[in-house]
């Protein structure tokens, strides 16, 4: 078994114990992109020296005792929209492909200070908007499982990179299922915390109200413990929740006994793939064989969520990436002949075909005229789907759902219909516009040998259910253990 | 025909916090281009604004000292635009609910008094600076300004001239002076004011179209603006038979007139939406009457004060409460035990001159109100003449230096000594007995003669009136 | 809700985007599409529904007003494509 088998939490008992140094984790992290990133295209940016370099002051760090974080010396990736002081953060687009950020995120403070070795920077959808991978100006990424299809999206790279061992664990963020498709699509373990638990400060915007920073590992317990140490309050993100962080690793316990699990009928009608179907009603079983009680409810919404969730983190992104203009970072246009030609040939020619889809459509639904009957109205539909969830809860710990619905598809087949892929969307958009936790974890593989993911989604700041029912479930399942064969299927 | 011109005002007011609105970058006017700056007021990618306590507190106290409706449950909204000097190409502001609503300011005009009525009052940040360098035919962007925070205060369209709106501002930069919430330094650009202007004929209920004027950089520019572009648009109407456009237009000092700034890319439409990094502000009943509490009083309530309580001329009343650092150094001085009579004609008189020939306001000087009350306290126990205390008090002026002792060592103490005035009169009449005799027999404008020769010989020290009893008693033989 | 071509010129101007003839084709009739499927929203009844911008109850998020250190200007400037020693350059923009 090679070290990049091991979970990270694993590892890090090894390097903790000493029988592993984190020089030597690195370097077999590094000598696994170094064959891998050519063909699955994870990582946009690679740390190889400084990656070394970290590694050798974190392993003196560990040495004289000054970390003790479970995760402490474990290598790791950061999606390429987070902010790493002296690090190119592109955001997967042209328009950031020379940004070198002059301060650090929180998030990746907070990796520091654990000691968490960045290995590089990971290959998204040109600024999270996307559901594939695909719209990254640094090529598509691919699905470890089969090349010729997509990790999903927007974390797609971090999906690909802890699939594919080349990583312990990565740093994604989720907007409308970003983390948790991804995770679905390449058999790995992904969760949305509750929106304000981790600092937004230093992730680059799509839709400021929805962005949530979050982990993808092998289990719920690396997840538990990343959490951990990325969760709690920032002074510098307004956003961010007052709440106790931490000792959600300690937390799971791996008993379900009278955890009620309600499953949304109206998330397993048309549109879903019966395989897909089959294996989370699947997993509903173990949960039940492991104490939780589950039974069949209602959440009258889900036509509604995807209209209204691409209104509001459209409308979000329109003002949000106003900022790119060619002015104060990243690249500008040439041969413009005034200040609007700069901003106009600067933006239409440094922005991909999604981004400025959604920038038009944002812009639209908040234009004089079309604000109420667009906007406003989303704004009120979100009230009623977070009202719906609100109820759900009142009577169940847990919702059980698809994350995606079908298996990963072949590159090329979403971006032509743009509506079709939005429509992806449709079960993870919900946990997003009501700000829950929601994790994805690999419950099966399609006949075709495809990871499929089933989601579990809790109440706000109910990560410790939702992380629980995972780990409970991952005890009595080896799903999250499978690996891509090297040349693309399971091993 | 006859016309009314109608104006309304939106008068945007820097707050004069330490810090920025969102960040801890500081507000201090100047500094080299881009030195006040962070990644958060450069609008760098991934940063989020945090508000400043003592904007929300400036705002509140502003809002009610203002008589506004203060909005208990507020929010901020994204207002979006292209512009180099707005590195977010948003600026953040309040649009649905403003944390200030429906208030009221009374002003006077003359003998004519008149309320003039708040739609809102707003917190947003200011923008940065644009300098074009001819050399190199390229804008510079300065985001010192950047994040600086403002309150946008917006009237209703209740003035009808140059005068009424004038007095309004007055009267705002007072109770924003005395609130302490702003310097509101035009040439600074911590007070700036844009005019809403339309005209119609008298007696007319409805509005002309209105332009909106930029660029006002004083009371005196405002008032000749708010003239020019009245008759610009009579005339357009009466005499060229068209119609005024609705549009911004830019006051040019120097030309003396106004240009419109009319661009083909100048869409308005602003998209405005809720914040989604701020969340709501709301506040509580008890943070509200602690600031009420917190409030100072008002120039026209001190000037009802000192009139009633210290017997002061309406006049002398108004001329002490101007800033609030004059009135603050005349109530201490008061607090002091110095007469509050005395203390008034020694500001007046000394102090606002000296201040006036140096340059000098209320709060730059030295100069302490224990000081001035030694001064008037030596004077009240004879220890001091009226004439040589108004040189000490310029000598110390500058410094603050210690009055009594400055009496002490250069001798000016006042005389007490009766027998020196009477020996010193003697003196004086003995050595002038033409003189005497010409008083004597009628020629009595002599008599300050004798006063100036007496005075003289005891280098100004005697108290005067002793020297006049004492000369009149001699003179009579 | 039908697109026209002037309503994709208008939001473009807004967006400061600059669409070539053939993209401009394709947008329009891919927003006429995505715009027609929100419609469905209005099968939802939301009269008397609060619009619902920030989902938690968080609120009254403050500062203290303490100066801290601003950023060394150089490293401010560092990624401009066009700086100078001091400022971001743009073309004439001031009178």
């Amino acid at each position: 078994m090679s070290l990049l088998d091991l979970t990270a939490l694993e590892l890090g008992a090894k390097i903790k114990a000493g029988e592993v140094s984190v020089p030597e984790a690195t370097r077999a992290a590094l000598d696994a992109i170094e064959a891998k990133n050519a063909e699955n295209n994870a990582f946009i940016t690679v740390l190889n020296d400084r990656a070394m370099a970290q590694a050798e002051e974190i392993q003196k760090k560990i040495s004289r005792g000054e970390l003790t974080s479970p995760l402490a010396g474990v290598p790791l990736a950061i999606k390429d929209n987070i902010c790493t002081k002296g690090v190119k953060t592109t955001c997967a687009s042209k328009i950031l492909g020379d940004f070198t950020p002059p301060y650090d995120a929180t998030l990746t403070e907070r990796i520091n200070a654990i000691g968490g070795v960045v290995l590089g920077k990971l290959n998204m959808d040109e600024f999270a908007m996307g559901s594939t991978s695909e719209t990254s100006f640094y090529g598509p990424t691919r699905n470890p499982w089969d090349l010729s299809r997509v990790p999903g999206g927007s974390s797609g790279g971090a999906a690909a990179a802890v699939a594919a061992r080349e990583c312990w664990y990565a740093i994604g963020s989720d907007t409308g299922g970003s983390i948790r498709q991804p995770a679905s699509y390449c058999g790995v373990t992904g969760i949305k915390p509750t929106y304000g638990t981790v600092s937004r400060y230093g992730l680059i915007a799509y839709a400021s109200s929805l962005d949530q920073i979050g982990p993808l590992a092998r289990t719920a317990e690396d997840c538990a413990a990343v959490l951990d140490a990325i969760q709690g309050k920032d002074p510098r993100d307004g956003t961010s929740l007052d709440v106790p962080a931490g000792g959600l690793l300690a937390g799971l316990t791996g008993d379900l006994t009278g955890m009620r699990i309600g499953i949304p009928t109206d998330c397993f009608g048309q549109g879903l793939d019966s395989q897909v179907r089959e294996k989370v009603l699947a997993a509903a079983e173990v949960l039940t064989s492991r104490g939780a009680v589950a039974e069949e409810c209602s959440l009258p919404i889900m036509e509604y969520v995807v209209p209204a969730y691409y209104i509001i983190a459209a409308a979000e992104a329109s003002s949000n990436l106003s900022r790119f203009d060619g002015v104060k970072y990243g690249w500008r246009a040439e041969g413009y002949a005034d200040l609007t030609d700069l901003y106009n040939k600067t933006r239409t020619q440094g922005f991909g075909t999604e981004v400025k889809r959604r920038i038009l459509l944002g812009t639209f639904v908040l234009s004089s005229g079309y604000y109420d009957a667009y906007y406003r109205k989303a704004l009120q539909v979100k009230a009623v789907i977070k009202s719906a969830f609100d109820r759900a809860f009142e009577r169940y710990d847990l919702l059980l759902m698809p994350t995606a619905p079908a298996p990963a598809p072949r590159l090329g087949e979403s971006l032509s219909d743009p509506l079709q892929m939005y429509l992806s969307d449709i079960y993870t958009v919900s946990v997003n516009l009501a700000g829950l936790p929601g994790i994805s974890l690999p419950c099966g593989l399609s006949a075709d040998g495809l990871p499929i993911g089933a989601q579990l989604v809790g109440p706000a700041l109910g990560e410790r259910n939702v992380l629980s029912a995972a780990h409970a479930y991952q005890q009595v399942t080896d799903w999250h253990t499978l690996a891509p064969a090297e040349n693309g299927g399971a091993e | 025909m006859e016309w009314e011109t109608v104006i309304g005002l939106e008068t945007h007011v820097e707050l004069a916090t330490r810090t920025k609105i969102f960040c801890s970058c500081t507000t201090e006017f100047g500094g080299a281009a881009n030195t006040h700056c962070c990644p958060v007021c450069t609008g760098m990618p991934g940063t989020l604004p945090v508000l400043n306590k003592k904007v929300l507190e400036y705002a509140v106290k502003t809002s009610l000292a203002l008589n506004c409706e203060v909005t208990r449950y507020s929010k901020f909204d994204r207002k979006n635009y292209f512009y180099p000097d707005l590195p977010k190409a948003y600026q953040i502001s309040q649009l649905y609910l403003p944390i200030g609503r429906d208030g009221k300011v009374p002003i006077k005009v003359g003998s004519e008094e008149k309320v003039i009525r708040i739609h809102e009052l707003h917190m947003e940040e200011d923008a940065g600076k644009l300098v074009h360098d001819n050399w190199i035919d390229q804008t510079r962007a300065d985001y010192n300004r950047c994040g600086v925070p403002l309150v946008e205060i917006v009237t209703e369209p209740d003035f009808r001239t140059a005068d009424e709106v004038i007095a309004y501002l007055e009267k705002l930069r007072s109770t924003l002076t005395y609130l302490g919430v702003s310097d509101c330094k035009m040439q600074e650009g911590s007070l700036r004011c844009d005019v809403n202007l339309s005209v119609r004929p008298k007696g007319s209920s409805e509005f002309g179209t209105r332009t909106e004027m930029k660029n006002l950089n004083s009371f005196k520019a405002i008032a000749r603006a708010i003239r020019y572009e009245a008759r610009r648009q009579q005339e357009l109407i009466e005499l060229d038979h068209k119609r005024v456009i609705q549009e911004t237009r830019r006051w040019d000092e120097n030309k003396d007139a106004s240009f419109s700034m009319r661009s083909k890319e100048n869409a308005q439409d602003y998209r405005y939406f809720p914040e989604p990094d701020i969340p709501p502000v709301e506040l509580s009943e008890s943070y509200l009457s602690e600031v009420k509490a917190g409030l100072p009083e008002m120039a026209e309530a001190k000037q009802a004060r000192y009139i009633s309580a210290f017997g002061l001329p309406a006049y002398d009343a108004g001329l002490l409460t101007e800033t609030r650092e004059l009135a603050d150094f005349f109530e201490e001085t008061v607090a002091l035990g110095a007469d509050p009579k005395e203390t008034a004609h020694w500001i007046m008189a000394d102090l606002l001159r000296l201040l006036k020939e140096q340059g000098l306001e209320v709060k730059e000087m030295l100069f302490a109100p224990e000081t001035l009350a030694a001064i008037i306290q030596m004077v009240a126990d004879g220890k001091l003449n009226r004439g040589t205390a108004s040189k000490v008090f310029e000598a110390v002026f500058a410094e603050n230096a210690d009055p009594v002792a400055y009496v002490k060592e250069h001798g000016l103490e006042q005389i007490q000594d009766t027998g020196l005035v009477e020996s010193t009169v003697a003196d004086i009449l003995a050595a002038n007995p033409g003189q005497v005799t010409e008083y004597r027999a009628g020629k009595e404008k002599l008599f300050g003669f004798f006063v100036g020769q007496c005075m003289r010989a005891l280098r100004g020290k005697a108290d005067p009136k002793a020297v006049n009893e004492v000369l009149k008693k001699q003179l009579k033989g | 809700m039908n697109i026209t071509p002037e309503l994709v010129d208008y939001v473009s101007v807004l967006s400061r985007l600059k669409l070539e003839p053939a993209e401009k084709a394709r947008m329009t009739g891919e927003l006429e599409q995505i715009i027609g499927y929100m419609d469905i929203l209005n099968q939802l009844d939301t009269t008397d529904i609060e619009p619902m911008s920030h989902t938690f109850p968080v609120k009254n998020v403050l500062r203290a007003d303490e100066v801290a250190p601003s950023f060394p200007r150089a490293e401010l400037l560092s990624g401009a494509p066009v700086p100078d020693d001091e400022a971001f350059l743009v073309p004439k923009t001031v009178e």
